[in-house]
């Protein structure tokens, strides 16, 4: 494994293709993303944003280029590094990914065991990180009996429960009526003023131009524009 | 450790009747092969206290030298796998078969003469190597100057092992298929398992969670399934064992030998081996179903 000396830039990807079989879901892609960013990403549906940001936590492996996150090359790291790589992340699916059967604290609890939390600090720790996403009466509740907006909040809190440095989110609000996206969206720029980079991957103008932020649009898996937006551009 | 080993605990509860019908095919397996084990050491212990009685029965042709009784008493004894050669004189012949005729040995007072030879006794090592040097020993002691004759029991032993060994090779071919069998078994309990939990498995990878934390309570609950299932089959053995021990009893009571259980090292190597097949069933699918 190779470890660069820690960059201003969190997240640097140098001619980045990703294909599946015929087809290129990611051409040449070039980026860096700065240390405690709030980045968009953005375009039409097939465009390669979900792609991209599971190339980052080697959710999929690059078929060229190279990816560098916090100095990490993705590259050269080891198998048994990943777990490593993947803690420095918090992932927010559209879907939210809960376990069904288990409950909302036992959501949690897996990964606050999973980072190696001592076992007398569980849960003081889930219920914190439910106090955090306004979930706290709901620990006992299974994800089916909560609304989509309380879903991705324990997502949320899932998400955060590793203090990750960075958080990716694949379309976290797309599912959402308003209200909830909010809720979400003002959960994540909590998190990123405590220092954190956040990665957002969506296809709705509205809610980057009323959040702001840098834009990386994508467009047939290729970096079409990047942008900075001021909150409330129009 | 403890946390891996409670979500282990868990699951089990979770899947109970998908592993309570993994333990049942462990158990049989073990069953089985422990069954033949149990067969071979009692056949086993039953062919050595036969060989421990055995002997070869060497007659002298008649008026052979007392000094010649010496020199062959001393050249079978040196043969290898023999341990005694006892020299039973025309007379002690004689008293020996009126002892064992009882009360017909009055149909021996009539004899002019002692018709019976002069002869050696040979008693053999008790040992493997004992009973199959039988058959070289008794051909040199054939060969002595003064030998009449030479009878052994060896065809019948040599058939009996034989007998043995093809049991034994069938028994090993049981025995692996029946491992091969309920590690396939295990293996298919955990990818259902592993099906089933999919989703928690991908989530465990995607938050950092190191192999050791997704693998081990899996591993520690198939180790868990071994051991039952080894126990459980140990145990129906057991009672299998007593119940054929006290019924057989008394069909052996005439001879010597006693059945016994199987000792306690084999005991605890099929255990182990019951707890590898839970462990390898495991690692066969975790390796294929973490791949993908």
């Amino acid at each position: 494994m190779e470890v660069f000396e820690k960059p201003s830039a969190i997240i640097q990807m140098f001619h980045v293709s990703k294909r599946y079989s015929a087809k290129a879901a990611l051409v040449d892609i070039s980026l860096e993303v700065a240390d405690n960013e709030f980045v968009f990403v953005s375009g039409p549906s097939g465009a390669g944003k979900t792609t991209l940001l599971r190339l980052l936590y080697m959710g999929e492996t690059a078929t060229t280029g190279q990816i560098v996150v916090d100095g990490l090359n993705l590259s050269r790291i080891a198998r048994r590094r990943v777990p490593f790589l993947r803690r420095k992340f918090g992932i927010i699916f559209q879907d939210y990914r809960l376990i069904p059967s288990r409950s909302v604290f036992d959501n949690i609890a897996l990964v606050v065991e999973a980072v190696g939390t001592k076992r007398q600090l569980i849960r003081k720790t889930v219920m914190s990180l439910l106090r955090t996403v306004g979930m706290e009466e709901r620990w006992r509740a299974l994800p089916l009996s909560l609304s989509g907006g309380e879903q991705q909040r324990v997502a949320v809190a899932r998400a955060i429960a590793g203090d990750p440095k960075i958080i990716v989110a694949d379309e976290p609000t797309s599912s959402l009526d308003h209200d909830s996206a909010e809720i979400i969206l003002n959960l994540l720029k909590q998190y990123h003023q405590r220092g954190a980079t956040v990665m957002i991957a969506t296809h709705d103008t509205e809610l980057i131009r009323s959040t702001g932020g840098r834009v990386i649009l994508l467009k047939e898996g290729r970096v079409d524009a990047a942008a900075h937006l001021p909150a409330g551009t129009s | 450790m403890i946390i891996y080993f409670q979500k282990a605990v868990r699951d089990l509860r979770a899947n109970l009747f998908l592993n309570t019908v993994t333990v049942i095919t462990i158990a049989l397996s073990v069953l089985i092969f422990s069954a033949f084990m149990l067969f071979f050491v009692n056949a086993d212990g039953f062919l050595r206290h036969w060989i421990a009685d055995m002997r070869i029965m060497v007659y002298l042709k008649p008026g052979v030298q007392p000094e010649t009784v010496d020199r062959m008493k001393s050249r079978i004894e040196n043969l290898p796998g023999v341990r005694k050669a006892e020299f039973i004189s025309k007379s002690r012949a004689m008293d020996r078969f009126r002892d064992q005729l009882k009360r017909q040995s009055s149909l021996l007072d009539g004899l002019r003469e002692n018709p019976l030879p002069e002869s050696f006794e040979v008693r053999m090592d008790i040992t493997a190597r004992g009973w199959r040097n039988i058959e070289p020993v008794a051909r040199e002691i054939e060969s002595l100057n003064g030998v009449e004759e030479v009878e052994y029991g060896q065809q019948w032993v040599g058939r009996f092992i034989h007998v043995l060994n093809l049991i034994r090779v069938a028994g090993y071919a049981l025995g692996g298929m029946f491992f091969g069998a309920a590690v396939f078994f295990v293996a298919n309990t955990v990818r259902l398992v592993l099906y089933s939990r999919r989703d928690e498995v991908e989530i465990m990878r995607l938050v950092g969670a190191s192999e050791g934390f997704v693998k081990d309570p899996f591993y520690i609950q198939n180790l868990i399934m071994g051991t039952l299932g080894g126990l459980l089959g140990i145990t129906i053995l057991y009672f299998g064992y007593r119940f054929i021990a006290a019924n057989v009893a008394a069909e052996l009571s005439t001879v010597s030998f006693q059945l016994i259980f199987l000792p306690f090292r084999i005991s605890l190597g099929i255990l182990l081996g019951s707890m590898f097949v839970g462990w390898l069933g495991c690692f066969i699918s975790l390796r294929q179903f973490l791949k993908t």
